[in-house]
Formats: C-alpha cells, sequence, structure tokens
C-alpha cells in the first residue's frame, strides 16, 4: 500500500515536472487572485486585517484546479481504469494521489503566504511563524485528502468541472475557518495573541484525520464502476 | 379504480387502460393523503386562528408552527437517507430500493430546507431584527442544504442504477462526516467572535394550545414525508424500469438491424 | 395583528411546497406509470 503510494505519488509530481502546468499556470494564477483581492479591498489597513482569510480562499481556488489537474491526467487515456484493471490498492492510489496533491499545495501555499508578506504588508513573531508554519501541515493534508475524494468522483463524468466546486467547497469550510483563525493568530494584524491559533491547529488535525481515514475507506468503491 | 391522491384534480376515465392508469397511490396512501390534507387544514386552523398571540414574540410565533414543522421533516430525511444509503452499502442488505427511498428522502430534505431557511429568515427579520445570524445552527442548516443540492446533483450524473447508487451513498456518508464538523468549527468560531448566540433568546414559554399547534405541525409534516416518499420512491422505481426498458428496445432494434444486414 | 404579511407569506410558501410537491410526484407517477406493466409494480 505504501509502495504503492509511493509510486503513483511520484509518477503525479514526473508528470508535473515534465508538464509545468502547476508551475505555470495554477501559480500564477493565484497570485493574481491576491493581487485582484488588492485591487478590490482598496485599503491596507484592511488588507493586512484579511490577508489570513485571502491567502487560505486562495489556496481554495488553487485545490479546485489543482484537484482537476490531478484527475484529467488519471482520465486522459483511461489511466484510472488501467490501474483499476490492474488491481492496484485503492487505498495506495488515494494516499498516493494525496500526497501528491499535498506537495503541490505546500508550493502554493508558502507562495501565498510570502505575497501576503510581501503584498499586503503583514508581519509576524518568531513563534507566529512556527504556528503558521504547524498550521499548513493538517490544513494541507484535509485539503488533499478532500481534493482527491471528491476529485475522484468527479472523474470521468460529464459536467465534472461544474460539479467538483458545489460538493468540494462545503466540506472545505471547517479547513477554510480553522486555517484562517490559526493564520489570524499567527500574524500580527488582526491582534490575536498567538497562542489563540493552537486549538484551531487541532480542528485541522481532526478534520484531516477523519477524512484521512474516511476518503481511504470510500474511494476504492467511488473509483471502481 | 382511479387514483384519488391528494392535491390531484385530472381522474382519468377507466378507459381501454384501465389496468394500467393505476399511478403510484394504494389504499393506504390514499388514506394517508386525506389524513394529511385533514392535518394541514387544521393546522392552518389553529396556526393562524385559534391559538393565542405570544406574550413575547406577538404574532410572530405563529410562523414557527410550520418552521419547525420543516426543519424537523428536513433533518429527518437527511437521517433517512444517511441511514439508506449505508444499507445499500452493506453487501446483504444491498437493493436498488435503499437507493431510491434515499434519493426520495433527500429530495423531500432539500425542498423543506429551503422552506426552512426561508421562514427561519423572515421569522429572524421579525425577532432579531436580522433576516441572518451567523449562528452555529442557522449556517449548519444552510451548509447541510447546500451539501445536498451536490449529492442530488451526483445522483443525476447518469450511468447504470448501480453507478449511481453506489455513488452518491458514499456522498451521503461523507455528508455525515462533514455536517458535525462544520457545525463545531462554526460554534468555535462565532464563540470566539461573539458574544452569546443570538438564538438563545428564540426561547418561547408555550401554553397548552401552542404546544398543541406545535406538535399538529410536526405530525402533519412527517404525514406529507411518508406520503411523499412512499410515492416518489415508486416514481423512481417506474423511471428506472422505462430506462431500463429503453434500453432494452434499443437493444433490439440493433439486433433486428443486424440480421438484416445479414441477409 | 402584526407582521401579518411575513407570517402569511410563511404558510403560503410552505403550504405551496407541499402542494407543488405532491401535485408534481402524482403526475409524474401517472406518466410513467402508463408505460410500465401492472405486473412490474410491486405495490398494485
Amino acid at each position: 500500500m505504501w509502495r504503492t503510494a509511493r509510486l503513483i505519488a511520484a509518477k503525479d509530481l514526473r508528470v508535473e515536472g515534465r508538464s509545468r502546468v502547476v508551475v505555470n499556470q495554477v501559480l500564477p494564477f493565484a497570485g493574481l487572485v491576491m493581487v485582484l483581492f488588492a485591487f478590490v479591498l482598496d485599503s491596507d489597513a484592511v488588507l493586512t486585517r484579511v490577508a489570513p482569510g485571502l491567502i487560505w480562499l486562495a489556496t481554495v481556488f488553487g485545490l479546485l484546479v489543482m484537484v482537476q489537474r490531478s484527475f484529467a491526467v488519471e482520465t486522459a487515456d483511461g489511466a484510472l481504469d488501467a490501474l483499476r484493471v490492474a488491481g492496484v490498492d485503492p487505498v495506495g492510489i488515494f494516499l498516493g494521489k494525496s500526497l501528491a496533491l499535498a506537495a503541490q499545495l505546500v508550493v502554493l501555499e508558502t507562495l501565498l503566504a510570502g505575497l501576503a508578506f510581501v503584498l499586503y504588508g503583514v508581519e509576524s513573531s518568531g513563534a507566529g511563524i512556527v504556528l503558521l508554519v504547524t498550521t499548513m501541515i493538517p490544513a494541507t493534508a484535509g485539503l488533499a485528502f478532500v481534493g482527491t475524494l471528491y476529485g475522484g468522483l468527479a472523474a470521468g463524468v460529464k459536467g465534472r468541472e461544474t460539479l467538483l466546486p458545489l460538493l468540494l467547497f462545503p466540506v472545505v469550510a471547517p479547513v477554510l475557518i480553522g486555517a484562517t483563525r490559526a493564520t489570524e493568530a499567527a500574524l500580527d494584524a488582526s491582534g490575536v495573541a498567538t497562542a489563540d491559533g493552537w486549538p484551531w491547529v487541532a480542528l485541522l488535525a481532526v478534520f484531516a484525520a477523519l477524512f484521512g481515514v474516511g476518503g481511504a475507506l470510500a474511494f476504492g468503491s467511488l473509483i471502481e464502476e | 379504480m382511479n387514483t384519488t391522491a391528494p392535491n390531484s384534480t385530472a381522474s382519468a376515465a377507466p378507459g381501454p387502460r384501465a389496468t394500467r392508469s393505476r399511478g403510484t397511490g394504494t389504499r393506504f396512501t390514499r388514506g394517508l393523503g386525506i389524513a394529511t390534507i385533514v392535518a394541514f387544514a387544521a393546522l392552518g386552523l389553529f396556526g393562524l386562528v385559534l391559538s393565542p398571540a405570544d406574550v413575547q414574540q406577538g404574532e410572530s410565533v405563529r410562523i414557527l408552527y410550520v418552521h419547525v414543522g420543516t426543519v424537523w421533516v428536513a433533518y429527518m430525511a437527511f437521517v433517512v437517507t444517511a441511514v439508506s444509503s449505508a444499507a445499500y452499502l452493506w453487501r446483504r442488505t444491498r437493493s436498488l430500493t435503499w437507493d431510491r427511498i434515499a434519493g426520495a428522502s433527500a429530495e423531500i430534505g432539500v425542498l423543506f430546507m429551503a422552506v426552512t431557511l426561508f421562514t427561519g429568515a423572515l421569522w429572524g427579520r421579525i425577532s432579531w431584527g436580522t433576516f441572518w445570524v451567523w449562528d452555529a445552527r442557522v449556517t449548519t442548516t444552510a451548509f447541510l442544504f447546500i451539501t445536498y443540492v451536490g449529492y442530488l446533483a451526483v445522483r443525476g450524473l447518469g450511468g447504470t442504477h448501480e453507478q449511481r447508487a453506489r455513488r452518491s451513498a458514499v456522498v451521503a456518508l461523507l455528508a455525515v462526516l462533514e455536517i458535525p464538523l462544520v457545525h463545531f468549527s462554526v460554534r468555535l468560531w462565532r464563540s470566539v467572535h461573539q458574544d452569546a448566540s443570538v438564538a438563545g433568546r428564540g426561547d418561547v414559554t408555550l401554553d397548552g394550545l401552542m404546544l398543541f399547534t406545535l406538535l399538529l405541525g410536526v405530525v402533519a409534516f412527517t404525514m406529507m414525508y411518508v406520503w411523499f416518499v412512499l410515492h416518489r420512491q415508486r416514481v423512481l422505481m417506474l423511471a428506472d424500469l422505462v430506462d431500463d426498458r429503453g434500453l432494452d428496445d434499443a437493444l433490439a432494434e440493433r439486433r433486428r438491424e443486424a440480421q438484416e444486414v445479414q441477409r | 395583528m402584526d407582521d401579518i404579511g411575513f407570517i402569511l407569506t410563511c404558510y403560503l410558501v410552505s403550504f405551496g411546497a407541499v402542494l407543488l410537491l405532491g401535485w408534481r410526484v402524482v403526475g409524474r407517477g401517472r406518466e410513467l406509470s402508463e408505460q410500465v406493466p401492472d405486473e412490474d409494480k410491486p405495490w398494485t
């Protein structure tokens, strides 16, 4: 199972390394979203205040595009069917694709957080940075699990581009709430003490654990048809 | 014998298609349908005329008689959907009937959830002065609504009946995982940012007649729910059968064509 | 009576939803019922 997961993840990252879709298209898109937020909100004070929310909102938009890319690769030449027919463990596929997605998400989140520091002028302390990095781990895991799960569900059906956000966004709401509040505590602007962020990290961890287990159980029956 | 299900105006004459014009009614659902109509008439009478205005809330308490009924049915519908989905996924009870019950139940749940959000917003406007509050209960209800709209979209994706059933059953069970998390995170979020939740102020002191009317609302909407699920589940079964027959006809036609070509 | 408009709207929407739903499901049931022989209907 773990070996399958590692192979699948390596394959996905190699596909990305060759095609550079995420690097050349998704990351610029997410950066663009951050710039557009600055246009509409139009005030430095407001921007620093809402920066944590914008980081995670842009992350979720990026997640949507990445998930669609991740499963477009699988369905294009019937690759997913081939894997299934070959008897590859679906739990391994689920973990592998989640892992590859998580790796790409980490790059995206780092970029977005960096942009928030540069563009929105947010500031942070040492303890804040520790909290920010710790927040990213369970938040990324949760987003990757949910993205893979619903991406697999929508893979290969007509109208998946429009269906996926409808299914995905309600589910990621707890991540959006938790990660935003934790990031708010990590950054100085909002006046929330850094220590107040840690309960939210716990919530994110619970979310990631539940959807990790639930996804591993459900993924098999979603892709076998 | 013609269907005399509630709300229907047409009663087709028993002609050449007498054996086939039955619809989805049985004696039981007809009786239940008539009882439902009576219950709703009584609810309107008690809710709007006979019951008194509340000491604190005034007349707006009348909204609660329908609001509580619809919210009860909506949540019950989603529990039924989850349980029937689990019954479908469990190998020993696997049957498309469970899938159809889940689908029928989710449909009525979505509709009544929409009605609940609507009546709740109007009630909130009167009692709290605002249509919407970011309260955990209200927000969870809205998320439940959106999630099951997505569930119905998944049901409409196509494929075989079994594909539809398995896919939608998994989605329904994932919703069971999602909704408590949403509720919990919204509660945590509000407790950090806001003083006490607004919802607590809606407490009502009930006298006997008001309690009776409230229960009447719950009973009336529950009867409606049972009636609807029975009918709708049969309609979904008919739709599946017609679908299958369409496929069989198409196959038969292809075979005929092939034979003609061979000749 | 205060807020009579809001209250009546609530009753109208709730009862109307029930009526509409009932009417549609019965109509659809009759429509499909004609295309399926009675042997296939377990409730008859």
